[in-house]
């Protein structure tokens, strides 16, 4: 078949390429350690990297990012960018386990209510956001970024630096109870996913935030309200952070001002190194799947392997200019025709 | 001097230029006119070095050149003023003059900026403008603008040895009458420092200002006339001079429209610096051309009634219901329909596939409480495909890798399947090859024949004729003739050229 192995499906294959790769490269990494040792029967099966017990440790790490980026993949996909995320994760975390505690401190009680109520300030924050960058048309990535600052700031407001404990058996269980050997957690992000792919392929909403990010103009004079979907992505992308705060907690059980730290960075890699675009347009949510895995795939097999994290970091960065270099390529190959 | 030999330009289905002979002689103004896609840009281009001819020479004193870039050709003295004003607004005059040439200025690193200045009052001098060169650009007048800009060319004076050779593209385009005689005069000054080849629209300014007259038609110099002997008839008639084509416009298959049926009402419509006390009916079935040059209003008039513009007077009636909210969103709820003249940017979105981009203005009719029914979706792309013939492997091939006649398909597809009535086209047919333009016409008669309204704005004026009921001729913003186009008491060429320019 003429014309399978194009430049434009490589490209398209090339973050779930490189995710297998990973997987590989770790445990041969592992294998000639164990052969400079001296070990004289070596199988894959061995491998500490891919043992189950490892391959739950990354899913459970990157669940809270994967929240966080699926948040942001929608508003890069309109072609703008969100900044506020580690703000909003701190607050909703701080908020849900304040109202958590009030309510009764257990999920068999009324605290159950505080779960929504998180997701409704991470959709608040969005929609001050989404009007902030629409209505006052100031940069999405300006906007944002001072709301994430506000957020981290009222965080602080909140806990005073302290740190809120959520200690309900009943809501740890999305950390402590496992279903084959993966805890609950992980199948609630996977539901979670599986929803925000929904409403990518299947909702108006989803369709609309195509239409922004590949041609603005165009979905203007197609008669979409543009400035709508842009808040209403913003709002999305507010409850995206809100589960990632929720997540972050159950994770750790404990609710804090920098439960948000670090989540701009990894996410925002792990969205482009999946494989949709900076300007909008192009990729999705299932992009961001193989992105967030292999940003934590990469940071686990580091540590496996034992190298410094530092070195993370500067894979990473890499990482992130090749992606963006390839999918650049991509934009202007359609272009030339 | 600057002579073109029978150059030749071809791009992918056109013949931009057929054996083109050009010749600048020393302080010479020459002028260059021709119908919108008669090949005088092309010309232009090839002048200043913006495109490599196919074939032929250039030739400077009887030496033969080639330039790669424009950069080349303002190294051989040729220079070009835009009629999109290149200069950057949030620089000062003196450091646009000397842009991409401040080094002369530099000493260990760093500019002397008395030096510049001086120098660019001397550039200034040049075209009598008296303003202090460290003036921001923004806060210059069009007319200054324009001047600031020639000044910024004639520092090829000093910067190469030889003769200069200038071309004014539309410079009158933006300017009062009184600045156009300033404008004149100045040239006819630097006449003795350079020769001017003349690009305009304006056939009494060409008339007035140009030592010869290049006549262009079809990539051809038809005709070069000299100053004395030109006059404004004509020349207008070997602009056109050629038949149309019934059958290539399906003029056999025009039907008288409804004449009862009002579809769209337009009294009085007017927009500060585009057009003024613009009105017509427009009814089912009709196709309404509007004709004029570039910037005469054709564009603008399409995008108000659409509803992207707000006009500043009068109003637009759609099916007796008067328009009080101008937006696209308004324009397409009220069964509108826009086909823009830029179809990458506003007529298709690429990326996304043939299905969604059928149904982008018209999701809701596509789904339940937010929710897609793409089965319903892909049923109509699958009909619609097979109803227009339009070329896509399948119907989740990316819009952006079909052709450009498909893409145009698409987009009609997407208008008439949604309900529209009424459509808007913005030189539906540009860019196409023949195939795909008699598609487009065929099309258009078809939804002719099924009451739709259509206000087009032709890619010449062949095809304004050929497609209309009723043509109203604009210049400048005003609307200047009003034609009816019957099958067989067409209103010829000449007609239209005449009330244009």
């Amino acid at each position: 078949m003429q014309g399978f192995m194009t430049r434009e499906t490589l490209l398209k294959w090339a973050p779930v390429l490189v995710l297998i790769f990973l997987l590989l490269v770790f445990p041969i990494f592992e294998m000639t350690n164990a052969w400079a040792k001296g070990k004289e029967h070596i199988y894959l099966l061995d491998s500490r990297f891919l043992s189950i017990r490892n391959l739950a440790r990354i899913a459970i790490s990157a669940t809270p990012a994967l929240m966080v980026a699926l948040g942001v993949t929608f508003i890069i996909l309109m072609g703008s960018i969100d900044l506020s995320m580690e703000g909003t994760v701190s607050v909703t975390a701080v908020g849900f386990a304040y109202a958590f505690l009030w309510l009764g401190g257990t999920l068999a009680s009324w605290a159950w209510l505080a779960i929504p109520l998180a997701l409704l300030i991470g959709a608040a924050i969005g929609l001050i956001n989404g009007i902030v960058h629409v209505k006052l048309r100031i940069p999405s990535f300006m906007a944002s970024l001072a709301m994430g600052f506000v957020g981290t700031g009222f965080a602080l407001l909140l806990t005073g630096g302290d740190r809120v404990r959520v200690e309900d058996p009943l809501f740890r269980a999305l950390l402590t109870v496992r279903w084959m050997n993966f805890p609950i957690m992980v199948y609630v992000a996977a539901a979670f996913l599986l929803l925000m792919w929904f409403i990518q392929t299947r909702t108006k909403l989803g369709r609309n935030f195509y239409a922004v990010g590949g041609g603005e103009e165009l979905a203007a004079a197609s008669g979409l309200n543009v400035n709508r979907v842009r808040i209403l992505g913003f709002m999305l992308a507010g409850i995206c952070y809100g589960m990632g705060g929720l997540m972050a907690v159950g994770k750790i059980g404990i609710a804090e001002t920098v439960t948000g730290a670090n989540f701009m960075f990894i996410s925002i890699t792990a969205v482009v190194v999946g494989g949709t675009a900076l300007w909008g347009g192009i990729g999705g949510v299932l992009n961001t799947l193989v992105g967030v895995l292999i940003v934590f795939v990469i940071n686990n097999g580091m540590v496996v392997i034992g190298l410094p994290s530092y070195i993370q970091s500067a894979v990473l960065g890499i990482l992130v200019i090749v992606a963006v270099v390839l999918s650049t390529d991509r934009r202007s190959v359609s272009f030339v025709k | 001097m600057y002579e073109l030999i029978n150059v030749d330009k071809r791009f992918p289905g056109v013949h931009a230029l057929k054996a083109v002979d050009f010749k600048v002689n020393r302080g010479e103004i020459v002028g260059l006119v021709g119908e919108n896609g008669a090949g005088k840009s092309t010309l232009m281009k090839v002048i200043y070095g913006s495109y490599q001819p196919d074939g032929g020479d250039i030739t400077i004193d009887g030496t033969k050149v080639r330039f790669q870039n424009p950069r080349q050709a303002m190294d051989h003295g040729i220079g070009m003023v835009f009629q999109e004003q290149s200069l950057i607004t949030n620089l000062t005059v003196m450091e646009n003059i000397f842009l991409g040439f401040e080094q002369q200025f530099v000493s260990f690193g760093v500019i002397n900026w008395r030096k510049m200045a001086d120098a660019a009052r001397a550039q200034l001098a040049k075209v009598k403008l008296d303003i202090d060169p460290s003036t921001k650009t923004s806060q210059l007048s069009f007319a200054q603008r324009q001047l600031v800009e020639l000044a910024k060319v004639l520092t090829l004076e000093e910067r190469i040895d030889g003769d200069l050779v200038i071309l004014l593209d539309e410079p009158t385009s933006v300017l009062a009458s009184e600045e156009v005689e300033l404008l004149f005069q100045i040239v006819r000054d630097l006449t003795s420092r350079a020769s001017f080849i003349f690009v305009s629209h304006r056939m009494e300014e060409v008339l007035e200002l140009s030592d010869r007259i290049y006549v262009m038609k079809d990539g051809e110099v038809v005709d070069v006339v000299e100053h004395d002997k030109a006059d404004k008839e004509s020349i207008q008639h070997k602009m056109v001079g050629r038949e149309v084509d019934k059958e290539y416009y399906r003029e056999q298959k025009q039907k008288p429209y409804d004449g009862d049926r009002v579809l769209l009402s337009v009294d009085g419509l007017g927009f500060a610096g585009r057009f003024a006390d613009v009105s017509f009916d427009l009814h089912a079935g009709e196709v309404l051309c509007l004709v004029g040059t570039e910037g005469s209003g054709r564009e603008a008039i399409l995008r108000t009634v659409f509803g992207i513009d707000r006009p500043d007077t009068g109003s637009v009636t759609v099916k007796d219901q008067k328009i009080t909210r101008f937006s696209a969103q308004n324009g397409v709820t009220m069964g509108i329909g826009y086909l823009p003249r830029e179809r990458k940017v506003e007529g298709i979105v690429a990326g996304m596939n043939v299905y969604e981009n059928m149904t982008l203005s018209q999701m809701g009719n596509y789904a339940s409480a937010g929710i897609l029914r793409i089965g319903e979706e892909r049923a109509l792309a699958e009909d619609q495909v097979a109803r227009l013939s339009i070329k896509t492997p399948d119907i989740f091939k990316d819009c952006g890798g079909l052709s450009g006649g498909n893409q145009q398909k698409v987009v009609l597809a997407k208008w008439r399947s949604g309900g529209s009535e009424i459509l808007l086209m913005d030189h539906p047919t540009r860019g196409l090859d023949i195939g795909a333009k008699e598609d487009v016409y065929d099309m258009i008669r078809e939804m002719s024949d099924e009451g739709v309204g259509i206000i087009l704005v032709a890619d010449t004026l062949e095809e304004a004729i050929g497609l209309s009921h009723n043509i109203i001729v604009l210049k400048d913003g005003e609307v200047q003739k009003r034609f009816t186009g019957a099958p067989g008491s067409k209103p010829s060429l000449y007609d239209l050229v005449h009330h244009m320019i």
